[in-house]
C-alpha cells in the first residue's frame, strides 16, 4: 500500500480521480492549490485509489491526500 | 495631499506603501482578511478594517466588501498595491463611485492594456517594436501565423499573468494542441480563452521600463530593470541597470516607450515590458501599476515612487525634475520566497525566529516577523533584500553578505538559492538571459 501525502499546506482544489479508480504510476489523483500555485500530486504507484480528502479541504503538511492498494 | 489613504492589499507591499503615507503624514487605513488579524501591515496603519474570511476571493478580491470599508472609513483615496484588484478597472471605478480617488492608472487605460493583444496594437501604432506574431483561434489560423512568426513560439493568454496559460512550440506537430490547452487554461483562469501567439526568442532578456504618467501629462521614463531571473515565468532577481542594455538600446528604448505612453495618455505608474534580444527590443506588455521590483528603480534614482503616484493621483506637480533623473550606481533585488531551493514548490510554515540584514546600501521590505504565519492562502513573498552599490560588483558583493546575514528560521525560504545565483559565474559576467535559472537546475 502506497500512502500519498501532502509536501505541503494546501487547499485541496480539484480531485481528478474517484475512489475506486485504478491508477498507474504518474497519474494525476488531485490538484492541491498552495499560495497562488497549483500542484498537481501524482500516482506514486499502480493501484486502486482510496481518497482522503475532498474538494475545498484544507490540509496541513504531510496530511494523507490518498492510499493506492 | 489626501487626508486618508486606504490600502487594499496586505503583506510586503502594504507594509511599503503605509510606510511612505505614514511619513507624508496622511492616516492610513489597512484591511485585512480573517487570517491577518494579526498581520504586519494591520499594525503599521492608523485604522485596520477587517474584508471577511481568509480566501482572498472572499477578501482582498472582494471588491462589495473593500467598497463597504472605503464607505464605511470615508477613505479619500485606495492605493491598491500589486496582484489582487490592482489592475482591475471594475474595481478602479467602483473605489471612484465610492467617492474616492483611485491611486494609479485611469480604468480606461487599465483596459485599453490589460488586453495584451490590444496593447500590442495599441503601441505599435505609436511605432513601438512589437514581436512577430498575433491573435489566433485554434486551428489552420495558427499553422499560418506560426509559420509567418517562424519556430520556435511562444502560445500565451492574451488576458494572462504570472506566467500562467504560457507554452513554448518548437514545431508544427505540437502546435494545434498546445493552442486549445492554453486556451482552455485560460478560459478556467482569465475567463477569456483568447490566444496571441508570438515568434519565441531564446536567449532574450527581460528588460522593462519605469514609467510615470505625470499630472500635467508628460510622461517620465525612469530607466529599466532586467528581470531575466526568473523561475516558472516569475521573478526571482530584478536589477538596474541591466548589464545587457547597451546607452544606445537604453536611448532607444526609453524614447519608444516615452512615446507609446504619451500615444496612451498614460497617467501614474506602469511598467513597459520588453524582451532585448542583441541590440534588439520588442514590446511585450504594460503592467498598469505599481510593480513588485519598484525599490530597485528607487535605489538607483532616490525617489519615492509610491509618494509621486500620491501626488499624481492628488493632482499636485511630481516632486522631482523629470528633466533630471540621473540614475546612480546600481541596484538588485532579491526576493524571498517561502518555497524551497531545488524545486521552488510552495511551502507555507510559521517563522519563529527573524533577523533583517543591515548595512550600507541595504533596504528590505518586509510584510512578516518572527511569529508571523505565512499561509497557503496568498503568494509566497516573505520579503524584498533590496541592495544598492557604486558598481554592479560591489551591489552584488553587498547582496552575497545580505543574503548570509539574513535570518528566518521555522520557514523553508529560497535564501539559499538566492546565494546560488549570486555566485554563479554566468550571472557575475551579466551574460546571462531567461533560461539562466534553468541551467543551473538542469
Amino acid at each position: 500500500m502506497t500512502e500519498m501525502r501532502a509536501e505541503m499546506a494546501a487547499n485541496v482544489w480539484k480531485i481528478v480521480v474517484a475512489d475506486g479508480d485504478a491508477v498507474a504510476a504518474g497519474d494525476t489523483l488531485v490538484i492541491l492549490e498552495s499560495m497562488k500555485m497549483e500542484i498537481p500530486v501524482e500516482a506514486e504507484a499502480a493501484g486502486t485509489v482510496t481518497l482522503a480528502v475532498e474538494e475545498g479541504q484544507a490540509i496541513d503538511e504531510d496530511d494523507l491526500i490518498a492510499t493506492i492498494q | 495631499m489626501f487626508d486618508s489613504l486606504l490600502v487594499a492589499n496586505r503583506g510586503e507591499i502594504a507594509c511599503r506603501v503605509l510606510r511612505t503615507a505614514n511619513d507624508l503624514g496622511i492616516h492610513t487605513i489597512a484591511v485585512y482578511s480573517e487570517a491577518d488579524g494579526g498581520a504586519r501591515h494591520v499594525e503599521l496603519a492608523d485604522e485596520a478594517v477587517a474584508i471577511g474570511p481568509s480566501p482572498a476571493a472572499e477578501s482582498y478580491l472582494s471588491i462589495p466588501a473593500l467598497v463597504e470599508a472605503i464607505e464605511r472609513t470615508g477613505a479619500a483615496a485606495v492605493h491598491p498595491g500589486y496582484g489582487f484588484l490592482s489592475e482591475n478597472a471594475a474595481f478602479a471605478r467602483a473605489v471612484e463611485a465610492a467617492g474616492a480617488t483611485w491611486v494609479g492608472p485611469r480604468p480606461e487605460t487599465i483596459e485599453a492594456v490589460g488586453d495584451k493583444r490590444a496593447a500590442r496594437d495599441v503601441m505599435a501604432a505609436a511605432g513601438v517594436p512589437v514581436n512577430a506574431g498575433g491573435p489566433v483561434q485554434a486551428g489552420e489560423e495558427a499553422l499560418a501565423v506560426a509559420d509567418r512568426a517562424g519556430y520556435p513560439v511562444m502560445v500565451k493568454a492574451a488576458a494572462g499573468g504570472g506566467g500562467i496559460g504560457m507554452r513554448i512550440v518548437d514545431d508544427r506537430d505540437q502546435l494545434v494542441e498546445a493552442v486549445e490547452s492554453t486556451s482552455a487554461q485560460a478560459e478556467r483562469f482569465f475567463g477569456d480563452g483568447s490566444i496571441l501567439l508570438e515568434r519565441y526568442l531564446p536567449n532574450a532578456r527581460h528588460v522593462e521600463l519605469q514609467v510615470l504618467g505625470l499630472t500635467d501629462g508628460r510622461v517620465a521614463v525612469l530607466g529599466e530593470r532586467d528581470c531575466s531571473v526568473q523561475r516558472r515565468y516569475q521573478k526571482v532577481l530584478e536589477e538596474s541597470p541591466s548589464p545587457g542594455v547597451s546607452p544606445a538600446l537604453r536611448a532607444r528604448m526609453v524614447a519608444a516607450i516615452r512615446a507609446g505612453a504619451e500615444h496612451l495618455g498614460y497617467r501614474n505608474a506602469g511598467t513597459f515590458e520588453c524582451l532585448v534580444s542583441g541590440d534588439d527590443f520588442v514590446f511585450l506588455e504594460v503592467n498598469a501599476r505599481l510593480q513588485v521590483e519598484h525599490p530597485v528603480t528607487e535605489a538607483v534614482t532616490g525617489l519615492d515612487l509610491v509618494a509621486e503616484q500620491l501626488r499624481i493621483a492628488a493632482g499636485e506637480p511630481p516632486g522631482f525634475d523629470p528633466d533630471a533623473v540621473d540614475p546612480q550606481g546600481h541596484a538588485i533585488e532579491l526576493r524571498v520566497y517561502a518555497e524551497d531551493s531545488k524545486r521552488f514548490l510552495p511551502r507555507p510554515g510559521t517563522i519563529t525566529a527573524y533577523q533583517e540584514p543591515t548595512g550600507p546600501g541595504i533596504r528590505v521590505d518586509s510584510g512578516f516577523r518572527a511569529g508571523d504565519a505565512i499561509t497557503p492562502y496568498y503568494d509566497p513573498l516573505v520579503a524584498k533584500l533590496v541592495v544598492h552599490g557604486a558598481d554592479r560588483g560591489q551591489a552584488i558583493e553587498r547582496a552575497r553578505a545580505a543574503v548570509d546575514g539574513f535570518v528566518i528560521e521555522g520557514l523553508t525560504t529560497n535564501l539559499s538559492f538566492l546565494a546560488e545565483v549570486l555566485d554563479d559565474p554566468g550571472f557575475a559576467s551579466g551574460t546571462y538571459d531567461t533560461g539562466l535559472v534553468a541551467r543551473l537546475r538542469g
